[in-house]
């Protein structure tokens, strides 16, 4: 049996439930279609970082749309999604990085982007008192964050669900083909049919683009973290590194959580990663270095979560080029998670309204000619 | 709560507990020699601080966790005593490494 | 002292030094293979041979002849060539067969051709209002400290709870001299019935004579008080009362330590952090791991011998132990696997272990009012949250367990789940009408037991690193 909905999100990442959430603000009926369950996968297993900080530069406009919605995520979703805003420090180890933190602050600003503030050693101590003494500064974006990613995930869901979305979670969309103008999937023996498709599925997002004729230069990675057990209060901002790969962030519970991008060896199929300790050592010697205070601490899970990255590390977002009423929303690369809000807002627009006022030209499928690949 | 068989023959061993001295036997956990012996060995959560005093004795509730030596939250449970050492009952969040 | 491992490979990797695992180990060296035995505790044993090379309990009797039997299991351990380390904490296992062990403060990586896991059980968590309080423990942990430190109890003591190994509880610690006041018997009237028909295997079964005179010997001692069906624990800081209802009547007696046990349950983690599937088991209402007939999991080289595999008692253990490691020596040295017992006898020997295994099961299965409980009864102990909370968060959409975390850190605290991720999956089923397969268990990573910050910053760096430093 086929059901006639407005719209077929497929995944049920932070991505595919926020534009599920902004059809449904913008009187859309949506089906959100999740191989598994909203939040299974990095949406809802990284490190909830909620940052504008040194993001590439075609990313920034969607970026701060995405800050905006963030700091009224309350009124949205009616959950605070454990958004707490101290924000995140880019932490220079020497004075060679801090050269190109200026340069690259100058460069934002010529751009009109004032959001990330050079800061010299005094400041930085000031904002994270436990750093190495030996850091001479850095760039503070302050209305960065973090926020809880599953209890996030879920929140959209629970809100697009209550305002009319279809959600159908635990069996894969499958047979996905376009017909008089309709997009045709098949959930299980169900068939959804819909003028509008979002491919919003990840690290499945790259198979389906090339099934629809729109490969892309994408891989799946799956980035690690761990956390340590609960101890007191020493830090508030989310701490990243400009020359290692190093984020740093401690909860209001006392835990710490330790990312950076180092990877583990995904098994996609199997919806399973195999650590790699010897890379985790590896932030942990960083962490050892700068942080002299957690050196004893106690690292309780290490995990990963299997997710989508673009050759040049930026989104595919907007329409196809090839077929009316697809939409590619993946391929986050590593920092897709502040962005959701704001994405869902800026593709509900795309698709009701056929543009938008924030600028994501830089981040279409078009840029992928196939002599690129 | 608990105490010695007579049968037991095993040497002593001193330990110190939150300073105090304690006489346990050699091959006791650290967990065993605390409740054979009549300090107040309860830990305060880390969560509510509520008093917790070792639930399992095998490795796996973590209430029994302990400061050895100026380690931090070491399953008392899996670790034997040893001459002098310096056991700290673990009160409420602990500082790091203790 | 404790000591690294001497090798970086081994043919066949051991964990866990109980009675599957020491058999294991012993038949895997026999047949010549590099064998290494790795294992938390300071001595072998595991839990139902506990501290048997260094008990200070002389008098043999009081600890019973099922106890010793397992000296003779240390015994061909040690006469063979396997390499033991013990306080070894295994904190990783994947799906390649990589180890990472904790030894001594320092963790270091060995790779297997072979793994079998003897991680055994743990008791069933026991999920009663005031069961966080100081005084509550389980039963096996007493009998952990009579076995290892001849301790008994010596104040107001309450056993509460059913099977086989509360009552080996009460004989040893009368036999000690401790003190046990009151015994309550929690096995529902209901289930003498249902395990009727299974009674014949039972009574052939070298653990109905055996069980029959410990109960009488214990009740010769003690008042028991059958038919309990409720139990609560109470006191301010530490547990002063015990309350429980048996027939239509309430009693409330004062108590400074009650002794949980209601049965054990496959000890998981390590095994489902390694990939390993599992099912929920409808009889003995616990996961189990799918394996075939000679313990092979689902991750091709890992075996699972022992009560991990299902829980089957010491005897059946150490038949599945050598059928193991038999399984292991057919494939990486066929020619050795002459020297050993047949397949044959090995499985008619499993055969005779577990018979009256069913009876046990179903006479002792747990009554739900003690595996799911209501209200403000403390559910996770580490992150100290209630079935009232679990509840409200089904209530706002939290389906599984790997969801609820987000809603609750139930399981996130460093027992992962041990203690809580039954109860948290039945409540779960419960309260949305699925079976407890459809709800699922949490999702297990490694590390499986902490480890500090500074001990994994000590790993040596991998090749990658270290090319890359030579290339900047």
């Amino acid at each position: 049996m086929t059901r006639n909905v407005d719209a077929i999100v497929i995944g049920g990442g932070i991505h595919g439930c926020s534009t599920a959430l902004h059809l449904c603000l913008a009187g859309m009926k949506p089906v959100l279609i999740e191989k598994d369950y909203a939040g299974r996968h990095a949406s809802g297993v990284n490190a909830g970082g909620v940052r504008q900080l040194a993001r590439h530069i075609p990313e920034i406009p969607l970026s701060i749309r995405s800050m905006g919605i963030w700091e009224k995520i309350t009124d949205l979703l009616d959950d605070d999604c454990s958004f707490e805003s101290y924000g995140q420090v880019l932490v220079a180890e020497n004075e060679e990085e801090l050269a190109v933190c200026r340069a690259r602050v100058a460069e934002l600003n010529a751009l009109g982007f004032t959001h990330e503030e050079l800061i010299d050693a005094t400041e930085l101590r000031r904002l994270v008192p436990a750093v190495a003494e030996t850091c001479p500064g850095g760039v503070v974006s302050r209305r960065d964050g973090a926020a809880n990613p599953a209890q996030t995930t879920s929140a959209f869901r629970r809100k697009a669900e209550q305002l009319g979305a279809t959600v159908r979670e635990g069996v894969a969309a499958s047979n996905i083909r376009h017909s008089a103008g309709l997009w045709y999937v098949d959930v299980g023996t169900e068939s959804y049919a819909a003028p509008v498709l979002v491919n919003a599925a990840g690290a499945w997002a790259g198979t389906i683009a090339a099934a629809l004729g729109e490969p892309v230069p994408v891989e799946t990675v799956a980035p690690m973290l761990m956390i340590t057990s609960r101890v007191p209060h020493f830090i508030d901002p989310v701490v990243i590194l400009r020359g290692r790969k190093l984020s740093f962030k401690q909860f209001t519970n006392g835990t710490v959580l330790i990312g950076g991008g180092h990877l583990a060896r995904p098994y996609q199929d199997r919806n399973e990663t195999v650590l790699d300790w010897k890379s985790l050592a590896t932030s942990a010697r960083t962490v050892f270095e700068l942080f002299p205070v957690m050196r004893d601490a106690t690292i309780m899970r290490a995990w990963a979560g299997i997710e989508a990255k673009m050759k040049d590390d930026i989104p595919v977002f907007g329409p196809s080029t090839r077929h009316k009423g697809l939409y590619h929303q993946f391929g986050f690369s590593l920092h897709g998670f502040q962005l959701g809000p704001g994405a869902g807002a800026v593709m509900a627009e795309l698709i009701v309204n056929g543009g938008t006022q924030t600028r994501v030209s830089g981040l279409g499928i078009d840029r992928f000619h196939p002599s690129t690949l | 709560m608990f105490r010695r068989s007579e049968q037991d023959k095993r040497p002593p061993v001193q330990i110190f507990v939150d300073g105090v001295a304690v006489a346990a036997r050699q091959g006791d956990t650290v967990s065993a020699a605390l409740l054979a012996s009549s300090c107040d060995a309860r830990r305060s959560t880390a969560v509510s601080g509520a008093p917790r005093l070792p639930y399992c004795m095998m490795g796996v509730c973590f209430d029994c966790l302990v400061t050895i030596d100026g380690v931090g939250n070491r399953q008392g449970c899996l670790v034997p005593v040893a001459e002098g050492m310096q056991v700290e009952i673990q009160k409420g969040k602990r500082e790091i490494g203790k | 002292m404790t000591m690294a491992p001497k090798r970086e490979t081994y043919d066949v990797v051991v964990i866990g030094a109980g009675p599957a695992g020491l058999a294991a180990a012993a038949t895997s060296a026999e047949a010549g293979l590099s064998t290494l035995l790795l294992d938390e505790n300071i001595g072998p044993g595991g839990q139902v041979f506990r501290a048997i090379a260094s008990t200070p309990v002389t008098e043999r009797d009081q600890l019973g002849a099922d106890y010793w039997a397992g000296a003779d299991l240390v015994q061909a351990l040690r006469a063979s060539d396997a390499e033991i380390i013990h306080r070894a904490t295994v904190w990783s296992l994947d799906r390649n067969l990589e180890i990472a062990v904790s030894v001594g403060g320092a963790s270091a990586f060995v790779k297997a051709q072979r793994v079998i896991l003897a991680t055994g059980a743990l008791e069933r968590p026991f999920p009663i209002s005031g069961w966080t309080l100081p005084g509550v423990m389980t039963a096996g942990a007493a009998q952990t400290m009579l076995k290892s430190s001849a301790l008994v109890p010596d104040g107001r003591t309450v056993i509460a709870g059913q099977g086989p190994l509360l009552w080996l509880l009460a004989a040893q610690i009368l036999r000690l001299g401790g003190r046990i006041d009151r015994i309550l018997d929690t096995t529902a009237r209901s289930n003498y019935f249902a395990a009727l028909p299974h009674a014949f295997a039972f009574l052939t079964s070298p653990y109905f004579a055996k069980g029959l005179s410990m109960m009488r010997e214990v009740k010769a001692k003690v008042q028991v008080v059958s038919g309990v069906t409720e139990l609560s624990a109470s006191g301010d800081g530490r547990l002063t009362n015990v309350s429980y209802v048996a027939g239509s009547k309430r009693e409330t007696i004062p108590a400074d330590l009650l002794l949980l046990h209601q049965g054990v349950v496959p000890n998981v983690n390590l095994a489902m952090a390694a990939g390993i599937e599992h099912r929920w088991d409808e009889l003995q209402l616990c996961w189990s791991p799918v394996l075939d007939a000679s313990g092979n999991s689902t991750v091709a080289g890992i075996a699972i011998a022992g009560d991990g595999a299902g829980i089957g008692g010491a005897m059946a253990a150490v038949v599945r132990g050598r059928i193991a490691a038999r399984a292991a020596v057919e494939v990486l040295a066929p020619a050795a696997a002459a020297k050993l017992a047949p397949m044959a006898t090995l499985r008619a020997d499993l055969a005779k272990a577990e018979r009256g295994r069913v009876f046990l099961d179903t006479l002792f299965r747990p009554a739900p009012q003690f595996r799911i409980p209501a209200g403000d009864t403390i559910v996770c102990r580490c992150e100290e949250v209630t079935a009232k909370d679990i509840l409200d968060a089904v209530a706002i959409g939290a389906t599984g367990p790997n969801q609820l975390k987000a809603y609750r850190r139930t399981g996130m605290g460093p027992c992962q789940g041990r203690l809580c991720g039954l109860t948290v999956t039945e409540l779960m089923a419960q309260a949305r009408a699925k079976t407890p397969q459809e709800i699922g268990y949490y999702r297990l990573r490694a590390p499986v037991k902490p480890i500090t910050l500074a001990e994994l910053a000590a790993i040596p760096k991998s090749e990658a690193d270290v090319k890359a430093v030579v290339r900047g």
